[in-house]
């Protein structure tokens, strides 16, 4: 009998193992739905797949009466939008102060404290001072997940430029290059698989805060549509929209994943062999 | 003096209380190829980085043809370390291209049109020089560790450095692909006529390569305090007037001095 470190599934074996946990939670969910049921046909908290089908209908197919928009998709249009503005400005911010504070250790000393700081603080503490200085509006939404992330993508960068190999930057200034020169032929295309990968492990943050916002100060959105329909304890309405919310996560994911492999080839070659 | 390319007048590098060089005079003429050994921790790495700018000298001064080393690295001397010195983000090309496009473009770091066909017609002359002609659109993951420091040369030669720097640079390597790199770097110094610094942990190999070999060692000890006192140069030997003899004595010695040490 080999020791249990050696033994590795089959490719079959693999793919049914990974779908058991998925399918027993699904079985579970129909046993004790249909047992609330049972005793109470009008039970709210564990809906039938056939009410989700009919709350799927009313929410992803239909117009709403009120504002004549099919709800999820603007649900999802408001909070891609808001979430694509954070992360996209996070990752600029990111990339500009990783670099720098990465690469140049004047700066470093400056700015490097100071961002260590600042990602001390709790982003969901100040977000009544971003309601109070930027509104209720877009903008405090987008502010809020930048706060959230840029800290992490910033430092994470700087350490990611800074492991970069010394040699590297010796054999460039043999080459003539100036800082600028290093910074953009050197430093920049090294570190931009570094910032997907940075980005991959702060979409979770991200979508807390987008979905933070959005429960306290919003009038569409993911969160808010959840938060909304609480009210009216309308799990059929929230499950279908958690689900969704964790495949568009999944899918950005996937996306940034399959980006990096596309566009920078000599990275996962990099990694794996070494 | 005059004719000397590099001078090296009282040079001492410490770190805080520990002496790492001391004493150290040297000349070297156009053209030679010094090879350096020692036993490890005695200060011929930091020796190849004073040459190179990335240490400054404690005390005393280096002078590269007469005017004094500048405090960082430039064109002037290339470098090829142990490892880490190709960039893993650019093809055999592109990596030999780089200095040239630094050279010549300053804002965007990237060459066009004309210049770009001359740069590269330029680049692959010198990758044919080093015997990668078939892996020139090729990743350097995708390269062999010899074939890595092929690369790395020809980075540092289409500079063409006044001299070159050579850190261990085939210590990685299997025997048999280093006695391919020790032929390729003596036609290469053949042909350019570049000044050569190459440290080297092998012994026979300091023997076998070069003009002029370079010993580096401790000339006093205080084993209560072993950093009291720096190294120096013991042994400065033109080669080719070399023998077994002065090679087991040199043995005899930095071994010993390694038994030191631990």
């Amino acid at each position: 009998m080999k020791r249990l470190v050696n033994i590795q599934p089959g490719k079959g074996w693999r793919s049914i193992m990974g779908l058991l946990p998925f399918i027993l939670v699904l079985i579970t969910y129909l046993f004790a739905s249909n047992a609330r049921l049972a005793v109470n046909p009008n039970d709210k908290l564990l809906p039938s797949f056939g009410s989700f089908g009919e709350a799927i209908e009313r929410i992803a197919i239909k117009e709403d009466r009120r504002t004549g928009k099919v709800l999820l998709w603007s649900d999802t249009k408001a909070s891609l939008q808001r979430l694509g503005m954070g992360i996209g400005i996070s990752a600029l911010i990111g990339l500009l102060f990783g670099i720098l504070n990465g690469l140049i250790p004047v700066i470093r000393a400056n700015l490097s404290p100071f961002i260590s700081v600042l990602s001390m603080i709790p982003p969901l503490a100040i977000l009544p001072i971003l309601f109070i200085v930027f509104g209720l509006g877009e903008l405090s939404k987008v502010v809020l997940i930048v706060f959230g992330i840029a800290p992490f993508v910033m430092r994470e960068l700087q350490q990611r430029v800074q492991e970069i190999p010394k040699e590297q930057l010796i054999k460039a200034q043999t080459l003539d290059a100036s800082t600028w020169q290093i910074m953009i032929r050197i430093i920049l295309p090294q570190i931009l698989p570094r910032l997907i990968d940075a980005l991959r492990l702060s979409l979770g943050a991200a979508w807390l805060f987008l979905i933070a916002a959005e429960a306290i100060a919003a009038t569409d959105g993911l969160g808010y549509r959840i938060f909304l329909v609480r009210r009216y304890l309308a799990m059929d309405v929230i499950l279908p929209y958690v689900a969704w919310i964790t495949f568009l996560a999944f899918l950005m994911d996937y996306g940034l994943r399959a980006l990096s492999r596309f566009a920078f080839p000599w990275f996962e070659k990099e990694t794996s062999g070494s | 003096m005059a004719d000397n390319i590099i001078n090296v007048s009282k040079v001492w590098k410490e770190y805080g209380d520990a002496v790492v060089l001391e004493r150290l005079n040297l000349g070297v003429k156009e053209g030679e190829f010094c090879t350096i050994v020692g036993a490890s921790g005695c200060g011929k790495t930091t020796f190849l980085r004073m040459l190179l700018g990335e240490e400054i000298p404690s005390r005393g001064n280096i002078l590269l043809e007469d005017s004094s080393l500048p405090e960082e690295p430039t064109h002037d001397r290339g470098i090829v370390f142990q490892r880490y010195s190709v960039f893993p983000h650019l093809t055999v090309l592109q990596n030999v291209i780089l200095g040239l496009e630094f050279a010549q473009s300053k804002f965007t770091g990237f060459l066009f049109g004309k210049a770009k066909r001359i740069a590269v017609n330029e680049a692959k002359e010198m990758i044919a020089a080093v015997g990668l002609s078939d892996a020139r659109n090729k990743l350097p993951s995708a390269l062999s560790g010899g074939m890595q420091q092929r690369l790395a040369i020809a980075q540092s030669l289409i500079k063409k450095p006044k001299i070159l720097l050579l850190d261990e640079p085939f210590g990685a390597l299997d025997p048999g692909i280093r006695a391919d790199m020790h032929e390729l770097i003596l036609s290469l110094w053949n042909q350019t006529g570049t000044t050569v610094f190459m440290v080297t942990h092998d012994l026979k190999e300091g023997f076998s390569l070069g003009t002029r070999l370079l010993v580096f060692d401790k000339v006093r000890h205080d084993p209560q305090s072993p950093d009291r006192y720096g190294a120096s140069i013991t042994y400065d030997i033109p080669l080719g007037m070399t023998d077994e003899k002065i090679l087991n004595k040199i043995k005899s010695t930095t071994v010993t001095d390694q038994r030191e040490e631990l």
